[in-house]
């Protein structure tokens, strides 16, 4: 079986995220670059997928330079070998851009199973596997919380508001995942080691035939116009419970009309 | 005047509050169109018209339910061509942004996500990055999507016609590819759903054990309140998934959030900080969610929980 995993490198939720004055986009280089967290899962139900019926996991990213970093630790949980779509003409490309070019690298090197994380925690649209698989024209199993392969047939719990759906489709399809599937594994120092030795295949928007004058920052379907620093809440009361901590919280409660 | 298209969210008999918040946010724009999938316009029309709905389209063919997203892609597609809609309004829930992602694909208009109020001119303000900055963000191709943020919005009556137009169109065979065999309903109770909540009680890794999330619930209960658990809780199996508020769980932003035994790590925030009013019980004063605290009460969960839920059923007779 041939799995694709997507992952995205953002910007570590722990450190001080931040938008450039100049154009609005991530500011990349204020903060941490780690591998979106839900895409770990996606990675760790890639191997397992892929331990249990056979074949290969390929990692796909789309990003700067610098998200190489964060394909090589992908390799080093135990992919076998990546794509890196690297160009300057996508950046800042918005979700139709991003969707579009992902496919289209999809296309062109061939899937039997997508997976990526459902949301990235920077920009957290969460459309993007929708969008690939209304682009490749494949089933969408999205929000699984589980996923089963038998032969050619793929089941997914897909995690609702009430509970689950049970969703079947046939491969080749796109899943994403959500972090109650399984608990990523951390890569081992032979796994570092085998990494370096493991094939990045580079591309470029001309290599998968996307037309640069479609992509990137400028010729975004949306665009962000302005934005601020969110103001502190204002500081509240906070008492400490010497044995009337309830009744005055729900004093509280009560002042403001919710009790 | 155009119409503004409003995907309804409901569950086959009552609609939910966030299409009633849509269906508001969409008189200021233009004639209010709901766009029903499925059985259950009839029983919801008062509500809808109560609001402002102008017109319903129902498209009530089973396929909308028995597969995934897709086929209501599709239909908003197909409606959207006939209608020349101004903008097309979602519900920013899981299903919302896939259908509005789908739509953007289709048609090749831009899509705003967790936008969290509307200019007059259609831009949007979103809070990114945990609740640390607002933008101010619009769609410049095509016809806005916009996908809002459940309880962003408060529902405000208005007499509309609510007039019914039934729509049957052919859903295509590559929209039927993601079939729901099954659905399992675990847990739901008599509790308000997690992202529709006007109060919700959310609790932490100070409450220490599953069995300990029993008086979590009981405090939402006293309130009427839904439950919610930080990343640590669920992570821990205390709590179902699905109830986990923060980054990689459901965004709220009820008009009251208590948080009991989260310490507010930015993880947790991400989900939280819009809340209108934030109380807080929490046993360590330097825990960060007291930053955001409007009444905080630095103590025993398990002594203050108790006692608070005593004042409150107290006082409600």
């Amino acid at each position: 079986m041939n799995i694709v995993v997507c992952v995205k490198q953002v910007p570590d939720t722990w450190s001080e995220r931040t938008l450039r004055e100049s154009d609005s986009t991530l500011d990349r280089d204020a903060a941490d670059a780690v591998i979106n967290e839900l895409d770990e899962f996606a990675i760790e139900e890639g191997l397992r997928l892929a331990e249990a019926h056979g074949g290969e996991v390929t990692i796909l990213s789309m990003g700067p330079e610098r998200a190489s970093e964060s394909i090589r630790k992908a390799l080093s949980m135990g992919a076998d070998k990546a794509v890196h779509l690297v160009d300057d003409a996508l950046a800042g490309s918005d979700v139709l851009a991003t969707s579009a070019a992902l496919a289209a690298v999809l296309s062109q090197i061939g899937f039997d199973l997508v997976i990526l994380g459902s949301e990235s925690t920077d920009a957290r649209t969460g459309v993007v596997p929708a969008m690939l698989s209304e682009r490749l024209g494949v089933p969408q199993l999205s929000f699984a919380s589980k996923v089963q392969i038998d032969g050619n047939s793929i089941t997914i719990n897909r995690l609702a508001d009430y509970g689950y759906d049970t969703v079947v489709a046939t491969l080749p399809a796109v899943v994403s995942v959500v972090e109650k599937i399984n608990e990523p594994r951390y890569p081992s120092f032979k796994g570092i080691m085998a990494a370096k030795k493991k094939p990045v295949q580079i591309m470029s928007v001309a290599d998968i035939g996307v037309d640069a004058s479609q992509v990137g920052l400028a010729n975004a379907a949306t665009e962000v116009l302005s934005f601020a620093k969110r103001p502190a809440r204002q500081a509240g009361t906070i008492v400490t419970d010497e044995g009337e901590g309830g009744s005055k919280a729900a004093e509280f409660l009560a002042a403001r009309k919710f009790i | 005047m155009a119409e503004i298209l409003v995907l309804a969210e409901h569950d086959g008999e009552a609609v939910k509050k966030v299409t009633l918040e849509l269906v508001t946010l969409a008189r200021r724009f233009g004639e209010p169109a709901v766009v029903w999938t499925g059985a259950g316009a009839e029983s919801a029309r008062a509500r809808l018209a109560e609001h402002g709905a102008a017109k319903v389209y129902i498209a009530a063919a089973p396929e909308y339910d028995d597969y995934v997203v897709a086929p209501k892609a599709e239909l908003l597609a197909e409606l959207a061509k006939q209608s020349s809609p101004a903008a097309v309004f979602l519900a920013n829930t899981a299903e919302g942004r896939e259908v509005g992602g789908r739509l953007a694909v289709k048609t090749g208009w831009g899509i705003l996500t967790d936008v969290v109020g509307l200019d007059d001119d259609l831009s949007a303000e979103q809070v990114i990055f945990g609740g640390a900055i607002n933008v101010k963000s619009r769609v410049r191709s095509g016809t806005p999507i916009i996908a809002v943020r459940p309880n962003a919005i408060s529902p405000e009556a208005a007499a509309g016609e609510a007039v019914i137009e039934p729509v049957s169109i052919m859903v295509s065979d590559t929209a039927k590819q993601a079939r729901i065999t099954d659905r399992v309903v675990q847990q739901r109770g008599a509790r308000p759903e997690l992202t529709e909540a006007s109060i919700v009680v959310s609790g932490g890794r100070g409450v220490g054990s599953a069995d300990n999330m029993a008086l979590i619930e009981k405090l939402a209960d006293s309130l009427g309140a839904a439950v919610g658990a930080s990343r640590a809780v669920t992570d821990a199996g205390w709590y179902p998934h699905q109830f986990q508020v923060g980054q990689t769980g459901k965004t709220v932003s009820p008009q009251l959030y208590v948080a009991v035994g989260i310490s507010g790590a930015i993880q947790h925030r991400a989900g939280m900080q819009t809340s209108k009013t934030i109380m807080v019980v929490n046993k360590d004063p330097e825990a960060p969610i007291f930053e955001l605290a409007d009444f905080g009460v630095v103590g025993d969960l398990f002594k203050v929980v108790p006692q608070l839920v005593e004042e409150i059923e107290k006082r409600a007779g």
